[in-house]
Parts: C-alpha cells; structure tokens; sequence
C-alpha cells in the first residue's frame, strides 16, 4: 500500500515535468498556426522548420558550441584535475576555491563581468566569446566531478606502473584513465547539459548573427512562437530519448561483460 | 569516450548543412532590425544579387540597439533608428552622412515623410516603415466605442489591459490622457502621469511587446495599447479585432533605415538600403509585416488586400494631425528611466 | 614526474585570471566608477539602497525563497521514495526526472503558457466541467510554478545523491535497537541527507533570487525583480556603471547566504566536492 503511495508520488511528479512537453508535441502536429486552437492534423511544420534559416542557424550554433565546449572544457578540466590532485597546501585551496567562483556566481554575475572584460578588451563579440564563456562555466563542472574519482584512486598503482619502466604518458593512459573515466564522463555530460541549456551567459556575451536555441526562443516568445518551433522541440526529445535508450543499453550491456570476467 | 565525441562529431556534422551558412560570400553586411521586421526572403534575395552575406539581428526597442551601436562591440552596418532616435544619434555623431547618388530608388519614398524635423535633409536615414500608437481591443468583449485613453483606467476592464513595455510609449499614453504632450519635461506634469500609471497597475495584466499580438488574438485581453502595424496583422488573425487611435491624441512614429560611422562597408550598406526601396522589395516587406510602408508607389497594390483598405494602415490625415513625434529628450532621458523603474518596481 | 604533473595546472590557471578574476575586478571597478566622470565614487552602491531598489532585491528574495522551500517540499519525498526503489526502476525514474532538462528551457516555460492561458489547456478542461475562467497566467502563481518546474531537478538530484549513499546498515540497526521506521528516517536518514538538502537549496535559490527571464514571460513584467534590474541597466539604460554596482551586491548576497546555509552543514568534510 505504502509502495503504490510513493509510486503515484513519483508518476505525478513525472506527469508535472512532462505535461508542457507532451503539448508542444501534440501542437507541433496542428494544422493551425496559432497553438491556441486545433485544426486538425498536420506534418507541415516539420517541413517549414527545414526550411526556417534563423531556426537552423540556432540549432547550428547551439550544438557546435555545446560540442566544442564540451571536448575542450572535458580535455582541461581532466588534466587540471590531476594535477590540482597532486598539489597541497595553499596552491590547492587557491585553485580549489577560485575553481568555484563560476559556480557559485549566478548566471548573469558570470555573463555581465564576462561581458565587461570582452568589452574592455575591444574583443569583437561573435561566436568565438560565447565559445570562451561557455568554457569557462563549463570547467569547474569537470574538474568537481574528476577530483573526487581520483581521490579514490590508490596512488602505489601510478607509482608502481612508473617502477615497472611505464612512460608517465602511458601510466596516465592505462592506469588513471580507467579509473577516473567515470568521473570524465559525468564532467562531460554535466558541461554538455549546462551548454546546451544556457540562456543567460550566452545572451550576454554573443554578438552578430549568432544566436543560439535559447536566444532566439527569448526573442521569438515575445511575438508569439512559431509552431516550426514545437516541431524542433519533438525531435530534440526523441533524439535524446533515443541517444540515452542506447547508452544505457550499452551501460548494462557492459556491465554484464563486466560481471562475466 | 572516444565514441562519445565520434558521435557529437556527427551531430555536428549532420546539422552543417542546414545552418543556411554553407556558401561562401565574397562580402559580409551586418544589419540589425527591429524583430519580424522584414520578409527574410528579401534578404535571400540580396544575397543573390549582390553576392554578399547578409548576417541579420534583431532587436526588441530604440535604447537596446542605441547601447549595442554605442558599444561598437559586435559588427554593425545597417540600423532602423526611430524618429527621436535618430535625432539623438545624429547629434552624437553616430550616424553615417549617405551619398544619395547611390540610393536612387530614394524617389520611391512618400515626400510627405521626408525632411521631417529629426533630419531635416534627410542626409542620414531614409525613411522605412511609419505608423502610430493606438488601442487595439475585442469588439466583443468590450462595451461602447473606444475613442479616450481613459478606457485603460475603467475598472470594468480589470485583468483585461495589456500596456506595452516601453517607457516612453506608455508614459506617453499617460501624459496625453492628462491633456499634455508627450514630450513634457515639466516635472509636475511626469510626476502625476507616474501616478496615474501606478493608479492603473491592478488593473493591467501585463506590460508587454510583440507578444501583445497573440494574446489579443487569442484573446487573453481585451484592450491593449499597441502600433498600427501590429493592429493590422491581429485584426486579419481575429476579426472581433478594432483599432482606434484615441481622440486626445497619439504617438505618430516613423523608422528609417541609416548606416553606422563605424560601418566597415558603407558602400554595400547603401546598397542595401536602396535595395529595400525598389517597389518589388517595399511590397514583399509591406505584405510580410503589415506595416504602413514608406514607399508611396505601391498603395494601390496593397488597398488590394484584404487589410490593407483601412484607416488603421493608411490613417486619415485628421489622425495623422493629432498625433505627435517624440522628440528625444536629451540628458532628461534619465528621469523617464526612473519614473518608469519606480512604475514597474512599485 | 610530480613537477610537470603539477605544471598541468597552469594552463587553467592563466585561464581563469582572464576569464573569471579579471572579469569579476573590471566589473568592480565599473562599480566604483561615476557614469559621467573619471572619478571614483561610492555613488552607485548608495543608489542601491533606496527604499524602491530594496524593495526589487527583497521581492527577488522573496520569491526566491518561497520557490526554495516549495522545491525542497516537493523534490525531498521525491528523491526518498526514489531512493528506496529496487536499483534498477530507481535508474530509469532518475533518468526520467533529468531528461526533460535537455530540452531548452526556455521552451519548456513557453510552453506553460499554453498550459496557464485564459483560453490554455486547463480553463478548457475547467470549462468543460463548467468552472469558470480562472486567472494563473500573469500572476505570481505563474512565476513560482514556472520556478518550481524549471529549479526542480536541482534539488532531487543532490538529495537523492546522498540518501543512496546512507549504508542501510545505519537503519537496520536502528531497527533492531527498536526505533519505528519513522522515528528511524527522523533521527539517521533526515541528518544524514543534510548535506544534498543544503546543495539543494543553494542550487534552487540562485538561480531563483537572479531569474528575470521566467518573470518576464510568466508574469508579464509586473514586478521588477534583481535580475530585469541588472538586465534593464546593462541593454536599455546603457549605464553600466551601475549596473556593476547592482551586480556585485547581488554577489554579496548570494556569497553570504551560502555561508550562512554552509553553517548548517554539520558534515564537515566536504573539502573538494561540489555535493
């Protein structure tokens, strides 16, 4: 009894977060162009949003940024974090702590003074500053979720691969690698997350004819959106249902190789 | 981990072809614009023409594209300054003295919107796309004519007024009511127009921009103080729609296209504007967004659709005569910005 | 080996003096400054504490505060009734309570207004059983679901992080000394989880006191909060100045209020992690 009242719980909840998806699902296949009334079924906005250039350019942007700053900040954030790792003292808390600025900074704390040293520095605003905020708000997420993964790690296995004639190179490769990869991979799906979603920081720091999803939604909500827009968002969730269906089914899949050995 | 970034790798490269910025230009023209101010085929079509990429911003009032221009912290050619704007940018020197030689379709533009008291020569902008400051309301849910801004503070109407999000608009709306101008600097004047403002918020469900549209249509609200341009397009959405502009008087406003000084390529800037004035151009852009337009070749044309025939798109001149322009107001700017933070904060 | 293993921090280190320390001094140092002269000047902040700027900062608190505590209320049932679930529906609920963030969620909000609308789906359905028109849309209500909707996740995820660590041996003994399973959940797990509920109210409460988009969208403008205030001086007004100013004491407060919650986190021994 008490099982199924905490299962209603939880699929309540679930139906809270779903319910204004489930509709821009439901009204992308709506004839009409106005969301506030039916008119019957329709697949035209899926052809018009391959035909919308502002849309395309935004999700363009937005994935390439997402992308690039995911790869970067994941490769810095790794090896920051090992090396962080094997400080001690006042260097340590001093990273550690400055690490943390970004955030605990609210967004647009983060993206006005972003913003204010671009400007100072007479960097034309564009892509390339959007990319190098991202980053930065990007990093700290990687290096807390690597940190904590190494801190686990028993140190004599480093050194005893280094006093078995292991290149520094390769012991990183084969030894702290898989242990930490864990971590890396948290990191990287965390940095990828906060990329794709971000408004504030990215609003303030883009420049000319480079809008990403949330700008253009900002800017296109306020004149009402088109239904172009409710077609993209259903396929952006069946995608990443899809992508996720198929990481986890590797997950367990290799898990259970796992078990076998 | 390597096949994650494989796999993003693809995403990448399976969305490239349809960003739209695959082909290679041999110039590049930056025009920041008003939002959904402009059929975007137009632009295409320039591309084409012209062989130069067009990157086209939007943005949402005067002030924010006066600080982006006055950064000069992204590329900018090409603006679309209102009226007061336009006489502020002038006087700190931040537009472009045009070479008129190039934009001959200049003969296309009404005269009756040239030399007006913001550039006098017209020797920086060149007029775009005018209209005025009404009330767009539901016929059926509002009783009566509508014909005074005092309709906005008649308590039958609570939770169905929706006032724009602008200051200068909507103090505007309340100095006229009051009986003054809309450029007033006298500070007992403003002060009792903040009253007034402050008086009508429990009655207004929101202070919005373009949005406004889609609730009237959808009838969210009844009443909303809205531009001509946008009345235009809602009635043609939902025909219980009405515009009126009230009899104390109005805003009459006129945007112009003008070029930076700091625009890198001035030449394909004018180009571009002349480009906007051909009569095939002024109608696609006319017809996209239902803005009264500037150019006076294609009035038959647009009397032929089925919006274009009203008075909310060619108002009459005995409105045009109680409307008026907004002037800027200099360093005086600065009290509208607090009267209208103390209105919205309050 | 141990020094070039150290040197790997360096990169990261020049980077975060460009891009977060000298950021955060320029925008001090805006803060100092008079919008019309060179001069340095305490003007801004004083402006700041006027009876009408106290009054956005504590309406943002305000709501910032409320939607804490809702999410909290909400998202800690939430995350236990998770927790205690067999491993593997527990991975497939988690999963399910993240993915919608995915979805941009500017879209996610625009699409209660759908939902809220006069004419949206739940007057319909209202109107079907014969309830009039009821007003969510442009209210306060709006703003704290469309909070609540959005700051969610953030709090289930870092309490469900530390409840699943609570060795189950804790309760077991507790039970076997005894204790009910209620007086068990109040005296071990409730302590234990401390620390995700103190990372949890933080990961709400900031985003939620510096919002001005879901405000903007779900209420209409009605109010101004610190976030449109900030916004409105940066990309209307153009004084940036004291939009610096306004800023930095948003980070003060922000800083402050996590080392009075951090005084609540009796764990102690939370040296580098985030949660």
């Amino acid at each position: 009894m008490v099982k199924r009242l905490e299962k209603a719980y939880i699929y309540a909840l679930l139906f809270f977060l779903y319910a204004p998806i489930g509709v821009l699902i439901v009204y992308s296949f709506n004839q009409n162009k106005t969301n506030r009334v039916w008119g019957g079924f329709s697949l035209r906005w899926y052809i018009a949003l391959f035909n919308n250039r502002d849309i395309m350019s935004a999700l363009y942007y937005t994935l390439l940024c997402a992308v690039l700053a995911t790869i970067i900040s994941t490769i810095i954030g790794t090896f920051t974090a090992i090396a962080v790792d094997s400080l001690d003292g006042l260097m340590r808390v001093v990273y550690v702590n400055l690490n943390y600025i970004p955030v605990i900074n609210t967004d647009i704390v983060t993206g006005i003074s972003m913003m204010l040293a671009f400007a100072f520095a007479k960097i034309k605003f564009g892509f390339a500053t959007m990319l190098i905020a991202h980053i930065s708000f990007c990093i700290p997420y990687v290096i807390l979720s690597v940190l904590p993964k190494l801190k686990q790690m028993d140190p004599n296995m480093v050194e005893a691969a280094l006093d078995l004639g292991a290149t520094p190179w390769q012991a990183f490769y084969k030894i702290v690698l898989p242990d930490i990869s864990v971590g890396i991979t948290t990191g990287a799906l965390l940095a990828f997350t906060l990329s794709i979603d971000d408004f504030v920081i990215s609003f303030f720091n883009t420049g000319s004819g480079v809008t990403n999803l949330s700008i253009y939604v900002y800017s296109a909500a306020k004149k009402g959106i088109s239904p172009e827009i409710n077609a993209l968002s259903t396929i952006m969730i069946l995608v990443v249902t899809a992508l996720l269906a198929i990481i986890n089914k590797r997950a367990l899949s290799n898990n259970s190789k796992r078990g076998e050995k | 981990m390597k096949k994650t970034i494989a796999l993003l790798c693809c995403v990448l490269l399976a969305a490239a072809p349809f960003s739209g910025c695959t082909k290679a230009r041999s110039e590049t023209l930056y025009v920041l614009n008003w939002g959904a101010y402009i059929d975007p085929e137009v632009n295409d079509m320039f591309e084409e023409e012209f062989d130069c990429k067009v990157v086209y911003t939007t943005y949402d009032s005067n002030e924010s594209m006066y600080v982006k221009a006055k950064q000069n912290s992204s590329p900018c050619d090409v603006v679309f300054p209102s009226d007061y704007m336009v006489e502020k940018m002038v006087r700190e020197g931040m537009l472009y003295k045009l070479n008129k030689a190039n934009i001959p379709n200049m003969a296309n533009i009404d005269p009756k919107l040239l030399g007006m008291d913001y550039d006098p020569g017209n020797d920086y902008t060149v007029p775009y796309f005018w209209g005025t400051v009404g009330i767009l309301y539901n016929t059926a849910m509002v009783n009566g004519p509508v014909d005074s801004w005092g309709i906005l503070w008649d308590e039958q109407y609570k939770g169905n007024i929706i006032m724009y999000d602008s200051q200068r608009d909507t103090i505007g709306v309340a100095l006229k009511y009051l009986g003054y101008s809309m450029n007033s600097r006298n500070m007992d004047e403003i002060t009792e127009a903040e009253e007034l403002l402050v008086s009508q918020k429990p009655l207004v469900i929101g202070y919005y921009t373009d949005i406004m549209q889609e609730m009237l249509i959808g009838e969210e609200g009844a009443l909303g103080v809205t531009y001509s341009g946008d009345a235009v397009y809602s009635i043609t959405q939902n025909p219980d729609l009405a515009y009126s502009v009230p009899k104390e008087g109005s805003n009459k406003w006129f945007d112009s296209a003008a070029i930076l000084e700091t625009s890198e390529n001035k030449e394909m800037a004018e180009k571009y504007i002349n480009f906007l004035c051909r009569d095939d151009i002024s109608l696609m852009n006319a017809e996209e967004v239902m803005y009264s337009t500037a150019n006076k070749n294609i009035e038959a044309e647009l009397r032929e659709t089925d919006w274009g025939n009203s008075e909310a798109y060619f108002p009459t001149d005995e409105i045009m005569d109680r409307c008026e322009i907004f002037r800027d107001p200099g360093e005086f700017v600065t009290v509208y910005s607090d009267v209208w933070e103390r209105i919205k904060s309050k | 080996m141990s020094k070039k293993v150290k040197a790997l921090a360096l990169p990261y280190g020049l980077w975060m003096i460009a891009f977060t320390l000298a950021p955060m001094a320029l925008m001090a140092i805006y803060a100092m400054r008079s919008s019309q002269g060179q001069a340095w000047t305490f003007k801004n902040f004083a402006n700041f504490f006027s009876p009408l700027y106290m009054k956005v900062l504590w309406e943002s608190v305000y709501i910032a505060i409320i939607t804490t505590a809702i999410s909290l209320a909400i998202g800690y049932p939430a995350a236990y009734f998770i927790s205690v679930l067999p491993r593997k529906q527990r991975d497939i609920f988690l999963v399910l309570s993240i993915l919608p963030m995915w979805m941009n969620f500017l879209l996610r909000t625009y699409s209660w207004m759908n939902i809220l609308g006069r004419n949206g789906l739940i007057n319909k359905m209202l109107s079907a059983i014969g309830i009039g028109p009821v007003s969510i849309l442009y209210t306060r209500g709006a703003v704290y679901l469309g909070m609540l909707y959005n700051f969610l996740p953030f709090m289930i995820y870092p309490i469900y992080a530390v409840l699943i660590k609570i060795s189950p041996s804790y309760l077991e003994a507790a039970k076997d000394l005894g204790a009910s399973s209620w007086s068990a959940f109040w005296k071990i797990t409730m302590p234990l989880s401390m620390p995700g509920v103190i990372t949890g109210i933080s990961m709400v409460f900031m985003p939620a006191v510096s919002t001005f988009v879901i405000p903007e969208l779900l209420e209409g403008g009605h109010t101004m909060y610190i976030g449109n205030l900030i916004q409105h001086q940066f990309l209307q007004k153009g004084d940036w100045n004291f939009g610096s100013a306004i800023s930095m004491i948003l980070m003060a407060f922000v800083l402050l209020s996590m080392m009075v919650l951090n005084k609540f986190d009796t764990s102690g021994s939370k040296e580098d992690a985030l949660w």
